[in-house]
């Protein structure tokens, strides 16, 4: 039987890992992006983890809308780093300091 | 049993896919490791019998913001010998902050006055139990507001990503609808009142 600590833990882990690939990969923002995503995904399984243990369908109404803004985010930072690349020729982090003192 | 099973080969599974993601060199690989890692979540989410989740996982996560992602990976030139300058120094400091926070989670799950452990299993719903229509339920009554929030949400995200990639080009032949309607006769029509032959 799955039980609650099980999930919580996996959730832990696959967030922890996230918060690794940010330190990893900062120089890369699509890499970034998906380090985000994969963090979101961690705090998803906790939502259905607890509505499952709590017998309650609001953590995956929840879940619902995390997805529906993550999804939305996800769109509107790819067009932001498109039209990045189109206007520097680069997405790498540290050759956007335009507005280093 | 079984389901335990499982449920400890999909976390495997997860894990391994979850530090591909991290450790690869090419992002390209990255974004397909991620889709792994959406594709077996979705698998343990079953196992959580939040089946609708599952199947949205597969269908908005993998069918359409990483085929996204894998466009804008393949659309831009990225330079990895760039992006991975100091990787094991950075990667020292980011394994230290990981471990500190997940131990920080697991003191949370396994503390004893949070009572985690008393939970009662949940029973498992009959096989003609429908997850999407009990979600239905709840979302097109209680959750009916948010819900169209999410809706004028979306649209935004849409009206957004279009306004910004949208680019006017210079020196091409297009029709300005505008100016077309705003047209008028006398602006275009000059009468030149002149004689038929020019006076000797």
């Amino acid at each position: 039987m799955i039980t609650l600590p099980m999930v919580l833990t996996l959730s832990g882990i696959l967030f922890a890992i996230a918060i690794a690939g940010i330190f990893v990969n900062r120089k890369n923002v699509i890499l970034l992006l998906m380090c985000v995503e994969l963090m979101l995904l961690a705090v998803n399984f906790n939502f259905i983890a607890f509505s499952r243990f709590l017998g309650d369908l609001a953590g995956q109404i929840f879940v619902f809308f995390i997805l529906t803004v993550a999804a939305s985010e996800a769109a509107i930072g790819l067009a932001i780093l498109v039209v990045l690349f189109r206007e520097r020729g680069t997405i790498h982090v540290e050759e956007l300091d335009t507005m280093k003192g | 049993m079984f389901v335990e099973v499982l449920f400890w080969v999909f976390a495997a599974v997860l894990v391994i896919a979850a530090l591909g993601v991290v450790v690869a060199r090419n992002p390209v690989h990255s974004a397909l490791w991620l889709v792994f890692a959406f594709f077996t979540s979705a698998c343990i989410w079953l196992l959580l019998e939040a089946e609708f989740l599952a199947i949205v996982l597969v269908l908005v996560y993998v069918g359409a913001v990483m085929v996204l992602f894998l466009f804008v990976v393949m659309m831009l030139d990225i330079k990895i010998e760039l992006a991975r300058a100091q990787f094991v120094r950075y990667a020292l400091v980011g394994a230290l902050v990981a471990g500190i926070v997940l131990g920080e989670i697991y003191a949370v799950v396994k503390v004893r006055a949070l009572g985690l452990p008393t939970f009662a299993a949940p029973v498992s719903h009959p096989a003609n139990y429908s997850n999407t229509q009990e979600l239905a339920k709840v979302l097109y009554t209680d959750y009916v507001f948010p819900f169209e929030l999410a809706a004028v949400i979306l649209l935004v995200a849409i009206v957004a990503a279009i306004v910004l990639t949208l680019r006017r080009r210079e020196g091409i032949k297009v029709q300005d609808v505008g100016k077309q309607v705003a047209a008028r006769a006398k602006d275009r029509l000059v009468m030149v009142k002149m004689d038929p032959e020019k006076k000797s």
